[in-house]
């Protein structure tokens, strides 16, 4: 994967699919054409009506690799045209054409020679690129030591959780901003500079860092960083949602 | 290919004209960006054109202004899918810049602050298609969308419209820019679907 792989046009079949959290649905597809994908990169998922009306949006791969099973997280959005149609009617053994894979810079790559930590920073649904990442890293031996620092409103927000539970070769560190779980020592409540600071890689460690999630949420996570002296030349970030 | 999604009704609404392939409407305005926001006051800022000879012309901001800023209505697509139209703008015209500049190159580079970087055609940016924008929707653009000042290209994808510009250098062939060499297409033309190579 780390040629680059020329985008095309693929068909999946959907062999999976359930309820991830309170308005999200995984779904697991099977492409046979699939080159397979970086950690952290995208595919454009488009839907065509019976009478040829096409609509197109674009989704962060959960896996990584040289798989032809390729998984996505769809959160609802209210309202929305297209993921109300994937959480809801979605089902298994029907096909869906995607793009892909996208996004050769979001990404990380197992056979990075770079060793330096890497530090992931998550809102809400900005977790799914993050977690292939470290998914990623469970799969080698010897690599960099990998964070991640997840924010969500509360524990039925969480997405992947079994997973990050299990994950050995990252240090999970989840921070609930409404509702924590019961027993938890740690009230609700957002993030803060000192948190960030106290949940992350020091900048004297020089990690590389990569935020994925609402567009205010990584300006303000950014904005601490370079607050606490890390370099922003490694820096990586993934938006969504909109500001005017 | 030929996928139908038989229970996939659509939002017809969004099947407006000026609306190309593979684009759906938004009332936001999504940020998109590779890294963090640069912070640039007008005071640091500069706009230079370099070309083959080492000529530099250099406009700081009171110099950019004094140039002549138009009103500009126009349509935005990003390669993301999102469109928005009728946006009012305001901005320098790429023409005005371009008056006294003497180059045999058919091709910039496009450099902005924090290190990004975008090719384009000397075509695409000439003849009343490309400003540096100084404001959006009424107000001075804000640093999430490139303020104090972006390259304003509507008629490609809108990664073409580099934020926090400052500069162009003209060169002799297409060379890829920052998203170009991480899969994005080298022109982008949203009524093609140029998104990717």
């Amino acid at each position: 994967m780390t040629n680059p792989t020329l985008v095309r046009w693929h068909v999946g079949r959907v062999i999976g699919r359930r309820y991830e959290a309170d308005s999200a649905v995984r779904l697991e597809l099977d492409v046979p054409t699939w080159p397979g994908n970086d950690a952290g990169s995208h595919l454009d998922l488009r839907l065509t009506a019976p009478d040829g009306y096409q609509a197109s949006r674009s989704y962060s791969l959960a896996s990584s690799g040289e798989s032809t099973r390729v998984v996505l997280v769809v959160h609802e959005v209210p309202d929305g045209e297209v993921s109300p149609f994937l959480v809801h009617q979605l089902a298994e053994g029907d096909e869906v054409e995607i793009q892909g894979p996208l996004g050769r810079y979001f990404i990380w790559n197992p056979a990075d020679p770079d060793r330096s930590p890497v530090q992931l920073i998550a809102g809400g649904s900005g977790v799914v690129p993050l977690f292939s990442m470290a998914s990623a890293r469970e799969g080698v031996e010897e690599s960099a030591d990998f964070r991640l620092l997840y924010s969500v409103r509360t524990p039925r927000d969480v997405l992947f959780a079994d997973e990050l539970g299990a994950l050995s070769r990252t240090t999970v560190d989840i921070v609930h901003t409404r509702e924590s779980p019961p027993r938890s020592v740690r009230p609700p409540g957002r993030l803060t500079r000192d948190g960030v600071a106290a949940f992350s890689f020091s900048a004297s460690a020089s990690p590389r860092t990569y935020i994925c999630g609402p567009t205010a949420f990584v300006e303000t996570i950014v904005e601490w960083l370079l607050e606490l002296g890390h370099d922003p030349a490694r820096i990586r970030t993934e938006r969504f949602g909109g500001s005017n | 290919m030929g996928v139908i999604n038989s229970g996939f009704g659509g939002r017809r609404g969004s099947s407006n004209p000026n609306l190309p392939p593979g684009q759906t409407l938004v009332d936001d305005w999504p940020v998109l960006t590779a890294g963090p926001t640069p912070a640039v006051e007008e005071n640091d800022w500069s706009f230079t054109i370099r070309t083959e000879d080492g000529t530099k012309h250099r406009w700081n901001w009171t110099e950019l202004l004094s140039v002549g800023v138009e009103d500009i209505v126009t349509d935005i697509h990003c390669v993301t899918h999102w469109s928005k139209l009728s946006m009012a703008w305001r901005g320098v015209s790429l023409d005005r810049l371009f008056e006294d500049v003497e180059t045999s190159h058919d091709y910039a580079m496009v450099r902005s602050f924090g290190g990004y970087t975008t090719n384009l055609p000397l075509e695409d940016l000439l003849d009343g298609q490309a400003w540096i924008a100084t404001e959006a929707q009424g107000s001075p653009l804000s640093a999430e969308h490139g303020g104090p000042a972006r390259l304003l290209v509507p008629h490609l994808y809108f990664w073409k419209s580099a934020k926090w510009v400052r500069g162009m250098d003209m060169m002799p062939s297409d060379d890829p820019g920052f998203w170009e060499q991480n899969g994005y297409h080298l022109r982008g033309d949203p009524w093609r679907e140029e998104r990717y190579q």
